[in-house]
């Protein structure tokens, strides 16, 4: 849609196909396999038979290149930082970043040498879940603000994200608080 | 496991006729102080004589106790499994820390002698292949020396390390706004 951003105003043909467009992609978010630390623990917890987080249509997959989402559920180490910014850059657009748990969100407890302090500075991120770690219901909750977020998204509207290794966001990250 | 007898101490003491040591203050196990041009020849000793037959090497430590000297020390933890019996080893060093390996004797020590190599700079002389083991090869310091700085130094994925020594000042740019 990159050449039809900002040419055109709202009319009821992009405002449906808008629609269209942001069902279709809320409704099957994909995250990756990949896990760091213990958040990982409860992100798998999240996708098992208790919590289930295929009723979002969330399945994950093994490979970047057939995944829409990155949960980046634990530590990051600036010896990992790297590996992860590839993974990201190997996800086909549009792609989404969700930092859970508290390292991911700041680095957390780990104010020291190894650790990067929050996976902002190498990624930009859609969505905070707080916690240490979250519960998986926190992680579902952000599966859901992701979806809205998505939902408020407009194909062209968008700053097109070619060639920029920062992509601005669309709309300033969300954090949720764990309320248990 | 019973033990029977009580630890041959005096046996290491007599074989290396003053050139080992009891260490003071320790109570919890049996610990002896060596300097490191003999401790290969401890090493050895404690392995192959048939009253302690110490077949497993546990740990080997590093500290530093700046600013105090000797800085830095060595400690090795053996065990030997068919006798149950437990030792500790100290081995003081000097400054800048270099130490005999011990690989040929417990195999088990080469990825110890990295580790202490990686975040002490204790150098271990005809170590097969000492190399980092936890940091990445470009890393530069030694990060459990006591005047390494906890937060480590500024980067792009820590703006909240500390300078380094006779750098200017610098201002970290990231998405979430410009970081002192």
């Amino acid at each position: 849609m990159g050449s039809l951003t900002d040419r055109y105003k709202d009319n009821v043909l992009f405002t449906t196909s808008d629609n269209i467009i942001n069902w279709s992609r809320r409704s099957s978010l994909w995250p990756e396999t990949f896990g760091i630390a213990c958040c990982a623990i409860e992100m798998i917890a999240a996708g098992c038979a208790r919590y289930d987080l295929d009723r979002f249509g969330v399945v994950f997959r093994p490979s970047p290149r057939q995944s829409d989402v990155m949960i980046i559920a634990g530590t990051v180490t600036k010896k990992m930082a790297p590996i992860i910014r590839r993974l990201y850059d190997q996800m086909p657009e549009p792609r989404y970043v969700i930092a859970m748990g508290t390292c991911a969100i700041s680095g957390g407890v780990y104010n020291t040498y190894s650790v990067v302090q929050g996976s902002d500075l190498f990624v930009p991120v859609d969505v905070h879940v707080a916690g240490c770690p979250p519960r998986p219901d926190a992680l579902l909750h952000g599966m859901v603000l992701l979806q809205e977020k998505i939902s408020a998204s407009r194909q062209s509207k968008q700053v097109p994200a070619q060639g920029s290794s920062q992509p601005p966001l669309t709309q300033p990250p969300a954090t949720i608080k764990e309320n248990v | 496991m019973s033990m029977p007898d009580p630890f041959p101490l005096e046996n290491i003491i007599d074989n290396f006729n003053g050139r080992v040591s009891v260490a003071a203050n320790v109570t919890d196990m049996p610990c002896v102080v060596v300097s490191p041009k003999d401790l290969v020849a401890l090493c050895l000793f404690l392995r192959d004589d048939q009253a302690f037959k110490f077949n497993f090497m546990a740990d080997i430590c590093g500290v530093d106790f700046y600013p105090n000297l000797p800085r830095y020390q060595l400690v090795y933890h053996l065990y030997s499994i068919s006798l149950g019996w437990r030792l500790r080893i100290k081995c003081p060093l000097e400054d800048p820390p270099t130490a005999p390996t011990i690989t040929h004797i417990w195999t088990t020590a080469n990825w110890h002698e990295r580790e202490a190599y990686d975040m002490f700079g204790i150098v271990f002389e005809d170590h097969p292949d000492l190399r980092r083991i936890y940091m990445w090869q470009e890393f530069e310091g030694w990060p459990m020396r006591r005047d390494f700085p906890l937060r480590g130094y500024k980067d792009k994925y820590n703006p909240f390390g500390a300078e380094r020594p006779g750098a200017a000042p610098s201002i970290t740019k990231g998405p979430i706004g410009d970081i002192l």
